[in-house]
């Protein structure tokens, strides 16, 4: 861990070093360079803004009408016939949607289960091994204006799912 | 389809709230939704001025290109509509070596300047093959090293906080494999379709 930690907070300063040292050495206006990409960055933070406001109050509105819940209660005694442990299926459903939300699913799922057990571990699996792929795809889309998504939607939703399935197996073979 | 998705989202919680009688809780989060919404917007900020401006230099000075020529064979391989030497290859490959290492406030100005690069290449406003592919390859998420959950873990007392990296690796590997698949399967139906 401690390797791991040096290497995640060396990389960043490091490359800015190599970036830095190269433009000077070629003699290039960096700090002009700088500011020129700096400016789109405030224009694409500004153009994202009303993607995201739009996004995160609908998800908000079903989250806190509970029918999102009321969903998940629903359709738990079919996810837990074929396997899936009850107490993982909010998470399982909620990861794609909010990261937020799927973030503060598993920190309680932690508290509840203690970090070490196979609810603690399988939840860390999963928050680790997928991302919210709503906010991706609003990001991602937003910043460049794509009306017209295609099969982008499907294809993230499907890889979700593979990738949870996958979390249950490898933490129940490994951790079982 | 996003816009079946946001309005039915909304449209669903209403109507439940009616007759859940939860329409208080609901109206307050429309509000303070929207206020955290706007939160990280402007959080956001900082992260991508900074980026853009550094990745702007990396580009003027060549070190995107150098990037890419290392890397060309595998990209080129999932990526076969971006030409070998276009930017948004280094693009790309920022986006994906910031994600390994868990930086996710890096990847996403690397990510949103590889959506642009792409965009010219296509020049509508209909997601390209390429986006897709890497749309797939961001939302199956490529970290290795779960910093936030680790640091939970560690906050709840864990024996041993990292012992889920493993797992997590070969969860993301598989995901991220998947995704490449269902994207490449998706991709082929579309233009049988045509």
């Amino acid at each position: 861990m401690g390797f791991i930690t040096a290497v995640s907070s060396w990389l960043i300063p490091c490359f800015i070093l190599i970036v830095l040292v190269v433009a000077t050495w070629k003699k290039i206006p960096a700090y002009e360079l700088f500011v020129e990409g700096g400016k789109e960055g405030v224009k694409m933070a500004f153009s994202l803004l009303p993607f995201l406001v739009g996004m995160i109050v609908s998800i908000s509105i079903l989250r806190s009408s509970g029918a999102l819940e009321a969903f998940i209660h629903f359709i738990s005694p079919f996810l837990s016939f074929i396997g899936i442990p009850p107490d993982i299926i909010p998470l399982a459903l909620v990861r794609p949607i909010s990261g937020t939300a799927a973030l503060g699913m598993t920190t309680e799922l932690i508290d509840t289960h203690g970090p070490d057990s196979f609810i603690g571990r399988l939840a860390s699996t999963m928050q680790g091994s997928t991302d919210t792929t709503l906010y991706i795809l609003t990001v991602y889309f937003g910043a460049v204006g794509i009306r017209k998504m295609g099969y982008a939607l499907k294809v993230g939703l499907l890889a979700d799912l593979v990738g949870i399935i996958a979390s249950i197996i490898i933490v129940t073979l490994i951790f079982g | 389809m996003v816009n079946i998705i946001w309005a039915s989202m909304a449209i669903i919680g209403i109507i439940y709230a009616m007759i859940n009688g939860t329409m208080d809780q609901v109206n307050k989060a429309i509000f303070e939704t929207a206020n955290e919404a706007v939160t990280l917007s402007i959080g956001l900020i900082s992260v991508l001025v900074f980026w853009l401006g550094i990745m702007k230099v990396a580009e003027k000075a060549g070190i995107l290109n150098v990037l890419a020529k290392i890397f060309r064979p595998i990209v080129v391989r999932i990526f076969p509509d971006i030409p070998k030497d276009h930017p948004a290859i280094g693009y790309i490959l920022s986006n994906i070596t910031a994600n390994l290492f868990g930086l996710g406030n890096a990847a996403t100005p690397m990510g949103i300047k590889a959506m642009e690069q792409m965009k010219q290449l296509s020049g509508t406003d209909t997601a390209s093959r390429s986006m897709i592919t890497f749309l797939a390859l961001n939302t199956s998420s490529l970290t290795i090293i779960p910093t936030t959950v680790i640091a939970i873990r560690m906050q709840y007392n864990s024996v041993s906080p990292t012992e889920i990296v493993g797992t997590t690796i070969i969860a993301t590997v598989i995901s991220t494999i998947s995704a490449l698949l269902i994207d490449r399967y998706f991709y082929y139906r579309s233009i049988r379709g045509k």
